[in-house]
């Protein structure tokens, strides 16, 4: 919040000045407001392994983080190019694999990754869109320099957050969005709708009907699954709720069955299509890859497009985005060493006190190893595991992320943050300007993510 | 909507009229064993037949008391009619129907657990029963509220009321089943306070001690207590009434889907019998053979509501 010396940035000098008049305990009930509306909205998230806290919150701090409208505006260019050439490396990949030829990224990397699906070989999803959201994690080091972290661009999750943390900030401070004219957020699922149904696949002839598929009541996401359902005004089903009939997925209604069109699947491709895929699912719909390619149901996003955020394919997004938008990134990568490479691997494994390793195919921050906070019996370990399997693994330098404030006791105090802004891909890119801050609330800690008791903020982009 | 979500709201209604009506015969039984220097622990056995859970209570407790059967009615996780166990089947149900319900009605059926999972953490001491047993129905009453407020009087709507009075119509007939002998016009001569005891505990169970008064007059007579609660078309948990509500919710269905199924025929025929017989015929029938019949009846009913509507899990 604030710069070098004692003044406040400048996006946060309105929120400071209204700060500094208010009543610390007062803050600190509304905090306690917050939790409460939280749990009484069932806003709630599922940890894996704990039999007994099957439902938990995602702590919430009531300090908002607060981006001007040029840092955004910059931000936002940088992710539209990124997401352009995302689209464009998948459609590539799965068709003519220029970049390939070109020399640009090995063949192997792709065609012997996991979530490379050759099913999608030649298939041209409608509209030609395979990411119809994106999540890109962004963090930021100081004034104007980003760097992404993750493209996220299978089935991005969070967004939820970001419109109850709206909600619920609107609710208990409505003098702050009086004061600050900050950008909305909330129209997100009537974009998001909107965006879907504009991408009905060619052998839906009438108004298009849309379904988010969720893996169940017991899915970590499900709130968010729910929640995206009600507010678009469309079905939410299960795959045991559906059925392949006549060459179209129908779900079994009060009437019968009836068809679907559009599906925003938060399912994992692996459990999609029990006869192309993992045959054991029981999630998914046995068929549906058919009705898929034969034209009659979109998909969103595209099953295959998890080899464009895959770990170890980001280390080569600059030259990606270069090769498909024809400039420079706008956005920074983080220096990103493959481990598969063996100077990299003889490099980290001499760096690991200074480096985070990732696992190329892991997710929500396990089976990382976060080397200056690590014990060396820790490094030790990991070392081990590198060695034995290098391949699976990248590492990053640490960078030295910006700290926002946080309400604790005493008062504020600085913490690591990233952000995931949401992105819309239809005919157009559309990016709403805010996104999700997730907030390491460990003091030094820099793993923000929920399953590792990382937190949340409301993030305001400012008109200027 | 899917056959899913429509048994889902069905099954959710229910298991809300359930709780409401479980706190309601808690809070008879509890009156009875107050008000009656005589009281004994039998009385517990009656309240736990009209729950219809008293065979399964034998499972689990070796003998009859009283704070045993309350504690196995309002949070025994073994008793899937318990308080608890209704409240968390139908907040798992409001979950699984999310996309269902307006903000107001799911934050209602959330807090509603919230709160009663605290309150019944551990077991109740006496003292505190009649708060408990108020908070349970204060929260069925929000839930309520919220929901008559804020929906849509569609299909959705229709799903959720014909679920709350098909288990009204099945609770209502319980308690009567139970004490039917209580009824009968033999006893009717006796008078005696312990049959007025008996009579008001009825009336209690229902939440109609109040509202009889008004209609007869506040003198307690078997045959006007079974018409109460059997013909009665303006009291709200007599069979009568349900089936009205059934046969109108039943209806929407119809014209909104274009099409009749076997239950709406079962359920006009039972609203007719029951417009149409009177508290005499009944008598001379057999005030028990037809409460069996009814319930019987019943059960088909939502038989054959899931198999119209295509109800699944």
């Amino acid at each position: 919040m604030m710069n070098a010396g004692s003044s406040p940035r400048q996006p946060y000098q309105d929120y400071h000045e209204w700060y500094a008049s208010q009543d610390r305990t007062r803050l600190i009930a509304k905090s306690r407001d917050a939790e409460n509306i939280f749990r009484k909205t069932g806003i709630t998230f599922a940890v894996y392994g704990h039999a007994d806290s099957s439902e938990k919150l995602i702590p919430f701090d009531i300090i908002p983080r607060i981006i001007s409208g040029r840092e955004w505006r910059k931000l936002a260019q940088g992710i539209e190019q990124r997401v352009i050439a995302l689209n464009a490396f998948l459609d590539d990949i799965y068709h003519k694999q220029e970049i390939i030829r070109a020399g640009r990224i090995p063949r192997e990397l792709i065609e012997k990754n996991e979530t490379f699906l050759p099913q999608m070989i030649g298939f041209k999803p409608p509209g030609g869109v395979y990411t119809h959201i994106v999540g890109t994690d962004i963090v930021r080091t100081g004034e104007d320099q980003f760097y992404v972290l993750e493209d996220n661009a299978r089935t991005p999750s969070g967004v939820s957050y970001m419109l109850e943390n709206r909600e619920t900030m609107m609710q208990m401070f409505p003098e702050l969005f009086q004061q600050n004219k900050v950008r909305p957020v909330q129209n997100y699922p009537n974009l998001l709708r909107q965006s879907l149904a504009s991408l009905a696949p060619p052998g839906c002839t009438g108004k298009p009907r849309v379904a988010v598929l969720t893996p169940g009541i017991y899915n970590s996401a499900f709130y968010e699954h729910a929640f995206l359902a009600d507010q678009m005004g469309v079905e939410l089903v299960e795959g045991s709720d559906l059925r392949v009939i006549d060459g179209k997925v129908k779900m079994r209604t009060t009437r019968g069955y009836e068809a679907i069109d559009v599906l925003y699947r938060r399912v994992d491709d692996d459990f999609l299509d029990p006869l192309t895929f993992r045959p054991d699912s029981a999630l998914g719909v046995p068929g549906i890859m058919d009705v898929y390619r034969a034209g009659n149901i979109t998909i969103a996003n595209a099953p295959g497009t998890g080899i464009s955020d895959d770990k170890a394919i980001y280390s080569y997004m600059p030259e990606i985005v270069e090769f498909y938008t024809g400039r420079k990134p706008i956005l920074e990568n983080v220096p990103t060493w493959r481990c598969s490479e063996p100077d990299s691997l003889k490099y980290v494994l001499e760096h690991l006190e200074e480096l985070v390793v990732k696992e190329v195919h892991g997710s929500g921050g396990y089976g990382m190893l976060v080397g200056p906070t690590a014990t060396k019996r820790e490094r030790a370990l990991f070392a081990d595991k590198l060695k034995s399997k290098p391949g699976s693994y990248i590492a990053q330098p640490t960078l030295s992320l910006s700290t926002v404030p946080i309400l604790v006791n005493k008062g504020v105090a600085p913490r690591h943050v990233d952000l995931r802004p949401y992105v819309l891909v239809s005919d157009k890119v559309q990016i709403i300007p805010g996104g999700l801050t997730r907030v390491a609330l460990k003091a030094g800690s820099l793993v923000v993510n929920s399953s590792q008791g990382g937190g949340t903020k409301d993030t305001w982009v400012l008109e200027d | 909507m899917l056959g899913r979500t429509a048994n889902g709201l069905y099954w959710m209604f229910r298991y809300i009229e359930r709780a409401e009506n479980t706190a309601r015969l808690i809070d008879a039984g509890l009156r009875m064993s107050l008000t009656r220097s005589d009281s004994s622990d039998d009385d517990w056995d009656g309240v736990l037949q009209s729950a219809g859970v008293r065979e399964d209570y034998d499972k689990v407790h070796p003998s009859l008391s009283g704070l045993d059967a309350v504690d196995y009615l309002l949070r025994d996780k073994a008793n899937p009619s318990s308080v608890m166990s209704c409240v968390e089947a139908a907040r798992n149900n409001a979950r699984m129907v999310r996309t269902a319900l307006t903000r107001e009605t799911w934050e209602a059926v959330n807090e509603c657990w919230i709160e009663l999972k605290q309150v019944l953490a551990r077991k109740a001491r006496s003292t505190d029963l009649p708060e408990i047993i108020d908070t349970i129905k204060r929260r069925a009453g929000l839930i309520r509220g919220a929901f008559h407020g804020t929906m849509l009087r569609d299909d959705i709507y229709n799903f959720a009321r014909i679920g709350t009075f098909i288990e009204r119509a099945d609770n209502t007939a319980r308690i009567l089943d139970v004490k039917y002998y209580v009824l009968l016009p033999a006893i009717s001569q006796v008078g005696s306070s312990l049959d007025n005891m008996q009579w008001e505990s009825i009336l209690r169970s229902v939440s109609a001690h109040r509202s009889y008064g008004w209609v007869y007059d506040g003198e307690y007579r078997p045959a006007n207590i079974a018409d109460f609660l059997i013909l009665n078309p303006r009291m709200p948990r007599s069979l009568a009434f349900s089936y009205d509500k059934i046969v109108s919710n039943l209806g929407f269905l119809a014209q909104q889907y274009g099409e009749t199924h076997a239950a709406h025929e079962t359920a006009s025929a039972t609203l007719t019998l029951l417009q149409n017989r009177s508290m005499d015929d009944i008598m001379d029938q057999g005030l028990h053979e037809f409460i069996e019949e009814f319930i019987v009846q019943n059960n088909r009913l939502g038989q054959e509501i899931s198999d119209g509507y295509r109800f699944y899990q």
